[in-house]
Formats: structure tokens, sequence, C-alpha cells
């Protein structure tokens, strides 16, 4: 049961993450939502390389006869945080310009689109 | 010269990536010739991209391993056997793929270089569509997992930054908010199945996976997830909602890659459909569920685009229905993939249908996005109630305009004929009510065209577009680019299926065949 | 209301160490945790510091303009693509580690198994390291700009004129403290 506790996290918090980009009607907390399931995914792809009793992966200085945990998946998470960024920056400046021209961040009242 | 050729695959994406790394200093230190340097890149992309179409037509699968001397196996040999490089596996389908994304993104620079003479921000804008074709040659190349995700995420970072480029009152910036939302969410579900899937079989090489894929729960999960994210990203329906909105905002050349990135998508799905997963689980239900995805899309996408005023937000409603016939005819090829009798009399054509409908798609839907965007330079205006009577100024528009509205309708001697032909015939064999549904569909896409050809060209000469003249040459190039494959492809659809299409199917339907290349026969 | 002048020395005090520690982050990426992305967010970190401590008008004067940034990121994404295909060139290979084993720069052999790591070893990954991090420096500092420039920010003008109507109302004596 201990070993599941970060799974059952992880499906926490992608729910919320989920219902904050659904329900919420502020640009921003959309955003803050987006950023709440990647950080969910990344949780759940460093859970699945952990080994009972495991070290750091690193052959500097590391001690004697010990387990490793899996790097392959860490650098899966690197990576998908390095897309994160740019991605939440890119959505922060277009929400920004949103503001600018339209003057507010309520997403009801971006309709100019459909008409 | 004989190290270019053993590294093809490598060139793919080192040749546009430095293109564009270079394009700041230069558009920075020397402006002048920023022009010349993106079509000279964009030509070099392309013709790499053609030649290793070609080498993999003539000689079989290439599997390249990254950071290996030229010519190494994806397994090295002190690793016992599992292969553990990053590979790029080009197949039939993947060759297929290059040469429709090359065609497209070198007849869309040329348009490009003209219409955006008078804007700032230029070296950026190059900079980031180089980047995003090095996105798309890379995502139809990939044999490794994690190295498809990435390039799905370049193709969305680049393709929304691309979209909200001119800003336009605000409007831009919402249609791009939307897209990269929609697609962020899709790729993160791709990852949590990427995980998914590397955790059951420590591997995230295709043919890996695939030799050793079962149907457990885990798998269905994840099937479902990949399913959902990549027609997201495919623009079908019921997931649509960014679709029209990002592509009416975009300026009109990006939106002819947009569809091209898109279709990378479809890609995708079909590699994970046929070579991941492919007979291990009972197609039936599985291709009929691709094929109500791709009714759905047909019949939504026209109706929708029936009322439509804004020109460009209704040809993105009718690239969301021809999407739906590509899923219609390779859902027909996964249901009876199972069935050899079945396979064989209809199963193939179906198949060759929807991927051939895939080329010639992108080929006339960007004629048309250029033809438009040709008419919305010169007027400045997008709406069908204030257009009227252009045939009398833009004669060789209007001429490419009618030629992409009798391809998209399916009139002979047109390309799109020939793969709304071999999708009707296969799928009556299989369920005559789908091919009825289709035909409909065809019919309205082509009242819909009369409509939008008649308001928009035909018609006395309005007193305030006295003064419009012809677009610039360079733009009129890249339309005649693409409408010498309409035409061509039209009229010579035998050759193209057997040569280009036929080992596209193939490639797909044998799994077998994808894994021997890769694992060379032993695991 | 401007930030004071302790968070403005302590910023300048704090900036040279953020900046040392982000390098060592990024040049010793092959032995310990770290390695470019990290690195140059560390380094980035640093010029968020200086932008949160002084208005976006003082530091493009009194510091660097955004321009230099992205020149250090365009410089630092082409030392990669060319370390890259300088492979092609040497030995054959996209990504071919042609530093490996040869003694050169970063040519010593990789013992293997657990050893006290030796900094030059590993071939071209610390210098692709190097060019990542200074690409993801120049990119992300360039980005913080451009969001701080979108700002409304005060001018010292105006901070000063109202101040004198505030301390007013406060109770003090004499005007701006």
């Amino acid at each position: 049961m201990i070993a599941n506790l970060p799974f059952i996290a992880v499906a926490l918090l992608i729910g919320i993450a989920l219902a904050t980009i659904l329900l919420k009607k502020n640009m921003i907390k959309m955003v803050m939502g987006l950023a709440m399931l990647e950080g969910a995914v990344n949780l759940f792809l460093v859970t699945l390389g952990y080994r009972e009793n495991g070290i750091a992966p690193i052959f500097t200085n590391a001690p004697e006869g010990a387990d490793m945990v899996l790097p392959t998946v860490q650098a899966l998470t690197l990576t998908n945080i390095v897309i994160g960024v740019a991605t939440t920056a890119l959505m922060l400046v277009l929400v920004m310009v949103i503001y600018k021209k339209y003057g507010t961040v309520d997403a009801d009242k971006m309709r100019r689109l459909k008409e | 010269m004989n190290v270019l050729f053993d590294n093809l695959p490598a060139l793919l994406i080192a040749v546009p990536l430095f293109c564009a790394f270079l394009l700041p200093i230069i558009g920075r230190f020397l402006p002048q010739i920023r022009d010349a340097w993106i079509i000279c890149a964009s030509f070099a992309a392309s013709l790499i991209a053609v030649i290793t179409a070609f080498t993999v037509y003539t000689k079989g699968t290439i599997v390249y391993a990254f950071g290996a001397a030229a010519g190494s196996p994806a397994a090295p040999i002190d690793s016992g056997g599992i292969p553990f490089r990053i590979i790029f596996t080009i197949d039939g389908f993947g060759a297929f793929m290059l040469l429709s994304a090359a065609i497209v993104s070198f007849a869309v620079v040329l348009y490009l270089v003209s219409s955006q003479k008078e804007r700032s921000g230029k070296s950026e804008f190059y900079a980031l569509y180089l980047l995003l074709t090095a996105g798309i040659f890379g995502m139809v190349s990939t044999g490794d997992m994690f190295n498809f995700f990435v390039f799905l995420e370049i193709n969305s970072l680049a393709g929304a930054a691309l979209v909200s480029y001119h800003r336009r009152g605000g409007i831009a910036a919402e249609g791009a908010l939307k897209y990269l939302i929609v697609n962020t969410v899709g790729g993160l579900m791709v990852l949590f199945s990427i995980g998914l899937l590397y955790a059951q079989y420590n591997s995230l090489n295709m043919a890996v996976i695939a030799s050793q894929m079962t149907l457990s729960t885990l798998n269905i999960i994840a099937l479902v997830l990949f399913i959902t994210a990549l027609a997201m990203k495919a623009g079908s329906v019921p997931f649509h909602f960014a679709t029209p909105d990002a592509y009416s905002v975009a300026p009109s050349g990006i939106t002819a890659v947009m569809i091209v990135a898109s279709q990378a998508g479809l890609y995708g799905l079909f590699r994970i459909l046929f070579t991941l997963y492919g007979d291990t689980f009972n197609t039936v239900t599985l291709g009929w569920i691709i094929i109500v995805l791709g009714v759905l899309s047909m019949v939504i996408g026209v109706t929708m685009a029936i009322p439509q005023k804004d020109v460009k937000r209704l040809l993105a409603y009718h690239a969301v229905s021809q999407t739906g016939y590509m899923l219609l005819g390779v859902g027909v090829a996964l249901a009876v993939l199972g069935d050899p009798v079945a396979m064989a009399s209809y199963g193939q054509t179906a198949m060759e249908g929807g991927l051939f409908h895939i080329i010639n798609h992108a080929m006339y839907k960007g004629l048309l996005f250029l033809a438009v965007g040709a008419v919305i330079y010169r007027t400045g205006v997008w709406s069908l109630n204030k257009m009227g009577g252009l045939g009398h100024n833009m004669k060789w528009t209007m001429i490419f305009f009618l030629i992409g509205a009798l391809a998209i309708a399916g009139i002979p001697p047109f390309n799109g004929f020939a793969s709304k032909l071999m999708i009707y015939e296969s799928v009556f064999a299989f369920n005559p009510a789908l091919s009825i549904i289709a035909m409909v569909v065809s019919i309205l896409t082509l009242a819909s065209f009369m409509k939008v050809f008649h308001s928009m060209f035909m018609g006395p000469q309005l007193p305030e577009y006295a003064e419009v003249k012809e677009v610039p040459k360079l733009m009129i190039a890249g339309m005649v680019i693409l409408t010498i494959f309409v035409i061509g492809f039209g009229l010579f659809p035998d050759l193209v299926v057997n040569n280009l299409v036929a080992p596209a199917g193939d490639a797909l339907i044998n799994k077998g065949a994808y894994i021997t290349a890769v694992l060379g026969g032993g695991l | 209301m401007t930030i004071g002048l302790i968070a403005k020395t302590a910023g300048r005090l704090l900036v040279p160490f953020i900046f040392i520690f982000g390098f060592y982050i990024v040049v010793h990426g092959h032995l310990t945790p770290g390695g470019g992305f990290q690195g140059g967010a560390v380094i980035a970190t640093g010029v968020a510091l200086i932008l949160v401590c002084y208005y976006y008008r003082e530091c493009m004067e009194k510091f660097i303009p955004v321009t230099k940034f992205k020149l250090v990121e365009s410089a630092g994404l082409l030392l990669f693509i060319c370390t890259a295909l300088a492979g092609l060139v040497v030995a054959s290979g996209f990504l071919f580690n042609w530093l490996n084993a040869t003694g050169g720069l970063f040519g010593n052999a990789v013992a293997y198994g657990i050893n006290p790591g030796d900094l030059y070893t590993a071939g071209i990954i610390p210098i692709l390291n190097f060019a990542i991090g200074i690409e993801v420096f120049g990119a992300l500092s360039a980005v913080l700009m451009f969001m701080f420039a979108g700002l409304k920010e005060p001018t010292q003008e105006e901070e000063d004129a109202k101040a004198p109507v505030q301390n007013m109302h406060k109770g003090k004596i004499g005007g701006r403290k």
C-alpha cells in the first residue's frame, strides 16, 4: 500500500488539474492548471523508475554495492520539464497580449472568433 | 559525398536546424540575403527529403542510429542484444509522408517570401518556419517513442508561435492560445502512455515494444489515450475545437503547412495502430471506432462549413471533413486486418485510398489556402459578404481556386477523384451505408465551394476593387508548383498508386517487416 | 513603491555567486547531477534577481540590452549544431563522440564503475553542456526582459512627486524619507 502512494497522488493531481482547466474562467488559472498537469505527469514518470532501497544513478563517489534507480525515466522527465517551460512561457505571453487588446482575462468574454 | 549519402536521415533534421539557427544572426548583420537564404535552406531540406524517400523506395527500409559510426546497427555489440540507441526508421509510409511534406513546405516558402515583404520580425518568423519543417520531417521518420513525443511538442510550439504572428487586434493570440492548450494536453496524454509502455517493456524502441506487445488492461488504457491525443492533433471530431480558430487567424501560407503538421499526427495514429498494436487485439471493434470518428468528422465538418462567412474558417471546416475520409478509408482496412480474403479483395484498396487521400489533401487544400490568401493579401477583407467580382482583376488566382475547388469535390481529372473513387469502391464492399454517406458529403462539398467561388470571383466588378491587381510572381510560382501535382496525380493515378502508395500500404499492414528491419530477424 | 536600497544592494552582491554556482552546475554536468539546462536556468535566475530589484528601464540603461542576450542565445545554438556536424565530418556519424578517448581537450578515458570523477573525460558531452547552458541563459533572460517590458512601471520622477503626499497622510515631517 505504501508503495502505491505516489500513484494515488498522481491520479489526484491529474484530476484536480483537469478540473481546473475545464471549470475555471480566468485564463491565468487555466495556465496554472496546465502546469499542474505537467507536474503530475513528471511525478508519474519519476515514480516508474523507483527501485526498492535504490540510490541516485551517479557513479562519482557512489557507495558500494547498492542498487540504483532507473536513469532513463529521469532523462524523459527532464526533457518534459524543458518543454513545459517553453510552453508555459509562450502561453503566458499570449495571455498578456490578449489582456492588452481585450482588456480582460475572462474566458467567457473571448468570443470574438465565433460570429 | 559518400558521407552525405550514408547519413541522409541525420541531415533531414540537421540542415533545417542549422539554417534556422543562423537566421537571427543573418537577419541582424546581413539582412539583404535573408530571402535568398530561406529559399535555399528550404530547397535543400526538401531535396534531402525527396532523395531519402526515393532511396527508401528503391532500396528498402532505412535504419539509422544516432551517435554511432555510419552503418552500425541499433544494438551495439557490448549491450547484450538490447537496442538502446535512438534510431530513425524510414519505411514506405514514412517516405510517403516525407514526400508530401517536402513539396508543400517548399511551395509555401516561395509564397511566404513575397507575402511577408512588408512585415517586421521576419528573421524569427522564418527561423520558426524552418523549425516546424524539421519537426515534421523528424516526426514521420523516427523509430523511437520518446523521440516522437519530442517532435510532436516541437510541432505544436512552433505552430502556435507562427499562428499568432500577426496580432490583428488580439484575435490571432486567442486562436493560438486555444491551439496551444489543446495540443499541450494531447502531448501530455501521449507522454503518459509512453510511460506506461516503458514501465512494462523496459524499452522505448518501437520495434522492441511491437515484438513484445500483448493485450492487457494497461495496454488498452495506453491505446485509448494514444487515439484520443492523436485524433486531437489531427483535428477530427469530437476534438476539432482548436482547428477552425487556429486556421482562420494564421497567415495563409502557415495554414497550408499546419495541415501537413496535423497529417503527421495522423501518421502517428496509424503507426501506433498498425505497427505497435497490429493484430494482437480484435481489430473489428477498433476499426469501427475509427470509422465512426471518420464519418462524424465528414458530416459535421461539411455541415458546419456551409453557413460560414469567413472564408478561411470555411476552408478549415472542410479540412476537418476531408480528414474524415482518410480515417474512413484506413478504418475499413483496420477492420478487415485479420481476414485475409476480405483484405485482398477490398481492404488493400481502402488502405491505399485513405493514404492517397493524405497527399492529395495536402496538395489541393494547400492550393486553396494560398489562393484565398492571395485574395486577402490584395483586398484586405476576409468576409464573403464584402467580396465580389474579383474574377475581372485576378485571373490567375481565379483559375487556381477553381482547380482546387474541383479537386476537393472529387471531379475528374483532378487528384481528388482518384482517391475518393478508391474509397467509395472499397467502403461499398464493406458496408453500403457508409459509402452513401461519403458521396452525399462530397456533393455538399461541391455545393459549398460553388457558393464560395460565385460570391468571390463571379458577378459584376465592385467599385472598391477597381485597382486590385494580380499578386506578385513568387506567390503565383508557389501555387503553380502545387497545381502541377494536383493535375499530375489526377492524370496518372495508376503510376502514383503503384509506385508511391502501395509500398506505404504494405509497410503498414506488414508488422513483421518493420520489426525485422530494425532487430535483424533475431529477437 | 520602490523596492528599497537594501534589496538593491543585496541583489547586486548576490548575483556573482549565483552566476558562479550556475556555471559550476553546467561544467560538471557529466559527473554530478546537473548539466546544460539546469545550469542555464540557475544563471537566468541571477538575471531575474536584477530585473526584480531594479526597474526595467534602469536595467536596460545600466546593465545589458535585450539584443545582447539574443546574440548569446544564437551563439550557444550554433556551437551545439557545429559540434554535432563536426562529428559528421571527422568520423562519419552525426553527434558521434569524436573527442572520446583521444587525449585532446576532454579526451581522457573513462574508468568503469564507481570512481572519483575526472573532469576532463567524456568527449563532446561537456562542450554540448556548455553550449546548451549559454543558450538557455540567453533565451530565458530574453524572455524575462520581454515580459517585464510589457508591464507599466512608474518612473522615478513620478515616485518622488507622489511621496510628500503619502508621508503627509502618515504624519511624518519633512517630506520623503
